[in-house]
């Protein structure tokens, strides 16, 4: 999909179409996946990351789980975009990702559709839902690490 | 009558123009926490200005003057819920308060014995129970709630037996703000010779507490939720029982005396349950509120949180995007959804438009099985907010729909 950043009523619907037809949305119960569990105390959000990392790629990428429509957006865009990407880059596709919530400067072209929480920062407490799944995968990564490190 | 315009003096948060950030400030999480009047404020400030010394420790003046300052605030406090002051004992607040009497209950615990909850407790008068069912063995009962929510005297009655030990409930429940009528059930936990707890901390704030007419043998709150500071709270016991509880804390001041060979003699309720240095401060200042609170007068409370609560949900319902969960409870609680939008993206809409409430599970993680809802927002009401509060929430939730907008207009 083309969009500009520029174009308020573009980004609005891409939350609200990942909302409401969220992608990748699929329990996994497959044993080469790695399953991340991200709930919250002080929300509801309560989501399930599924990653599939076969020879550094990440091939599969699913989730379940509820949340506000902040995090289940953000959530189903991330899996949209980190699917066959490399661990790097779906790690740096991350960080820009942080800096624009945390208001620094981001290189726009790494972050597709997920651009639309570009505003995300307005209300501060809107943050943690936003990032939700990024704090996930950042999990996901670092226990295949882990794992793929035991093996050896 | 409430004069508002008066009460708000009073309150230092009220003190910009009634604005947070540039927005008109319409605070409604007072279940959560309450502002504090600059009677509250002053006094904490005049520990730490004036009186600054360890309490019970000191055979100098100005420890007398602390002695008196600290023991009259749990004179105060006594007063303000008809207790005796050897029954009040301090806590940092409703939690720790609950924790100290389920622990403290347990040596009078064992395998079989039955502890009766509800299903709309929070979780200070949950998990503490779980953790003392696992260690002995007794056994946690639900109240059923009826159609509404409510618990009921029938209710109480069906899961009552021989083996009921503790009957524990929040006298005012945070999520529903139903009011239980403690009286009766305290009298029907009796009759089966069950001790009966009340968690407070709702109630407290909102309506006159009266322990001796109740009857209950166990009664905890926060300071916070009645204007009081916060890190501050009380456990109040009848005599005999907490004579019979076990301090959780050991430490300085619960003892009398102790030797090499583990020897420990306890000092007798209250000293009993304060090891170390308590929160003099936030005991001096939790006085003030109850002198505050019995200002203003709980009849006078009630009816202006009554009043607010029939507006509020009359303009929720005559929007007509609204599920309203308790639209007659007592309480000045109202727990609701707008439809098709999730209760946090809800709730952050009201907050930029200066409405703050909560929202999600409120800590009764087992009600939204009742509900069979994920999360609600709530809206909790005190005696200083007023109609343009309730018209400011009624109109953010009109146009929630839209809560996307704060991201892109």
């Amino acid at each position: 999909m083309s969009f500009s950043i520029n174009d308020p009523e573009m980004l609005r619907e891409i939350i609200i179409d990942n909302y409401q037809n969220p992608r990748n949305f699929e329990d996994v119960k497959d044993p080469r996946y790695i399953t991340i569990h991200m709930d919250s105390a002080s929300c509801i959000d309560d989501i399930y990351i599924h990653l599939l990392v076969e020879k550094d790629i990440i091939t599969d990428c699913k989730w379940h789980g509820k949340g506000c429509a902040i995090s289940t957006a953000s959530t189903s865009i991330m899996t949209d975009m980190i699917k066959g990407k490399s661990k790097k880059e779906a790690l740096q596709m991350m960080d820009e990702f942080n800096k624009m919530l945390n208001g620094q400067p981001y290189d726009e072209n790494l972050l597709g559709n997920a651009i639309c929480f570009m505003n995300v920062n307005r209300q501060p407490s809107r943050i943690t839902c936003a990032n939700i799944s990024w704090r996930g995968l950042k999990e996901a990564l670092d226990e295949e690490e882990k794992k793929s490190y035991d093996k050896r | 009558m409430i004069d508002i315009n008066k009460i708000r003096k009073d309150f230092p948060m009220y003190r910009n123009d009634g604005k947070f950030e540039n927005l008109p400030l319409h605070y409604l999480d007072n279940a959560a926490t309450t502002f504090k009047p600059y009677s509250v404020i002053n006094e904490i400030d005049h520990y730490y200005k004036d009186i600054c010394a360890n309490a019970h420790r000191g055979d100098y003046s100005l420890a007398h003057a602390v002695d008196l300052a600290f023991e009259g605030a749990r004179n105060r406090i006594a007063e303000f819920i008809n207790a005796d002051p050897d029954e009040v004992c301090f806590t940092s607040g409703d939690s720790m308060g609950m924790n100290e009497v389920a622990y403290g209950l347990l040596p009078l615990l064992k395998a079989g014995d039955e502890i009766v909850l509800s299903f709309a407790e929070h979780a200070s008068n949950v998990l503490p129970w779980f953790k003392v069912a696992k260690l002995t063995g007794a056994v946690i009962k639900y109240v059923p709630l009826t159609k509404e929510g409510r618990v009921t005297d029938e209710n109480l009655k069906s899961v009552l037996s021989k083996k009921t030990k503790i009957v524990s409930l929040a006298s005012v429940t945070n999520v529903l703000g139903y009011l239980l009528p403690v009286k009766e059930l305290v009298s029907l936990a009796h009759s089966v010779g069950a001790l009966y707890v009340a968690d407070a901390a709702q109630s407290i704030g909102h309506q006159k507490t009266d322990v001796k007419d109740l009857d209950v043998d166990l009664l905890c709150f926060s300071g916070h939720k009645m204007l009081g500071p916060t890190g501050i709270g009380v456990l109040y016991g009848k005599r005999e029982i907490l004579e019979k509880m076990d301090p959780i804390f050991s430490g300085g001041e619960m003892n009398a005396r102790f030797n090499s060979l583990e020897e420990v003699s306890l000092q007798k309720a209250p000293l009993k349950f304060e090891a170390g240095t308590q929160d003099i401060a936030g005991a001096m200042g939790l006085a003030k509120a109850c002198d505050y609170l019995t200002s203003v007068g709980f009849d006078n409370i009630e009816e202006h949180e009554r009043m607010l609560k029939k507006e509020a949900v009359k303009g929720l319902m005559d929007n007509g995007n609204a599920v309203i969960y308790n639209p007659d409870s007592e309480a000045g609680i109202i727990t609701f959804n707008i439809k098709k939008v999730f209760a946090q993206d809800a709730a952050s809409y009201l907050a930029s438009k200066g409405v703050f409430v909560r929202s999600g599970q409120h800590c009764a993680k087992i009600l939204p099985e009742f509900l069979k809802t994920e999360a609600t927002v709530r809206a909790s009401l005190y005696f200083y907010n007023d109609e343009d509060d309730i018209k400011a929430l009624v109109e953010a939730c009109k146009h929630a729909e839209d809560f996307l907008d704060v991201f892109f207009n």
